[in-house]
């Protein structure tokens, strides 16, 4: 399977799981989505430096764009494949998800 | 050594240089929550890094081995397992910092109270 497919399998699963699975439902919530955004403006940074250097380089099979590192467009931002944001995207979302749940987790305990 | 090897160890280390300092700024008093903190690492950064061990032995992604460290762990160069440590951290680091700012920003009367843990947000 592509990456381009995993990695929206994994966004799928990581929004079933804030939704439903954990019911943080922080998709719902103005300070994920303002989260969010500052960390996607870092993380392309960062990707673009990893990604820029290649100190991380794509099989040209498994994502939309191809073997040539450009800055924009051929299925690239910054360097990086467009897919890493979609992986990013359900990293970020999980994490937050679960710190949460284990919030309400630790609360409820006491 | 060459600083190039460091190359991918430096844009973690970025990461928690920019993002560590936002604990002691905004009081997130995430330091007592440590415990808390590791097992959110634990259980949303192990299903990603799987992931990642299983692609990278199926040739999705590579690393250049002038600027990792030498040794692998499961194929991986060490900053990539990492990876998954330090970036639900500041995912987590970043949530609370916005909450923070969310609740003490100014703007109480648009504050809405969080559904599931009772929290503002």
């Amino acid at each position: 399977m592509s990456y381009t497919v995993l990695a929206l399998l994994g966004v799928v699963a990581s929004i079933a799981l804030d939704r439903w699975g954990l019911r943080t439902r922080l998709t719902t919530s103005r300070t994920w989505w303002l989260s969010y955004a500052i960390i996607v403006f870092f993380q392309i940074l960062t990707n673009g430096w990893l990604t820029g250097r290649r100190i991380v380089q794509y099989n040209p099979d498994v994502i939309i764009g191809d073997s040539e590192v450009v800055a924009f467009g051929r299925g690239r931002l910054l360097f990086a494949p467009v897919e890493d944001l979609v992986f990013g995207f359900a990293l970020v979302l999980t994490s937050c998800a679960v710190w949460v749940w284990s919030g309400r987790r630790e609360k409820a305990s006491v | 050594m060459s600083l190039e090897r460091f190359a991918y160890l430096a844009m973690l280390v970025f990461c928690l240089g920019t993002t560590l300092p936002l604990i002691p700024a905004f009081g997130l008093e995430l330091g007592r929550r440590w415990r808390r903190l590791l097992l959110t690492v634990v259980l949303a950064g192990t299903p990603f890094l799987i992931w990642d061990v299983l692609v990278t032995h199926a040739g999705h992604w590579w690393f250049d081995a002038d600027q990792t460290l030498t040794w692998r762990i499961g194929g991986l160069p060490p900053e990539e397992i990492l990876f998954f440590v330090v970036i639900p951290i500041v995912s987590v680091i970043t949530f609370e910092g916005v909450r923070t700012v969310l609740r003490h920003g100014g703007i109480r009367a648009t504050v809405r109270r969080d559904p599931v843990d009772g929290r503002e947000r």
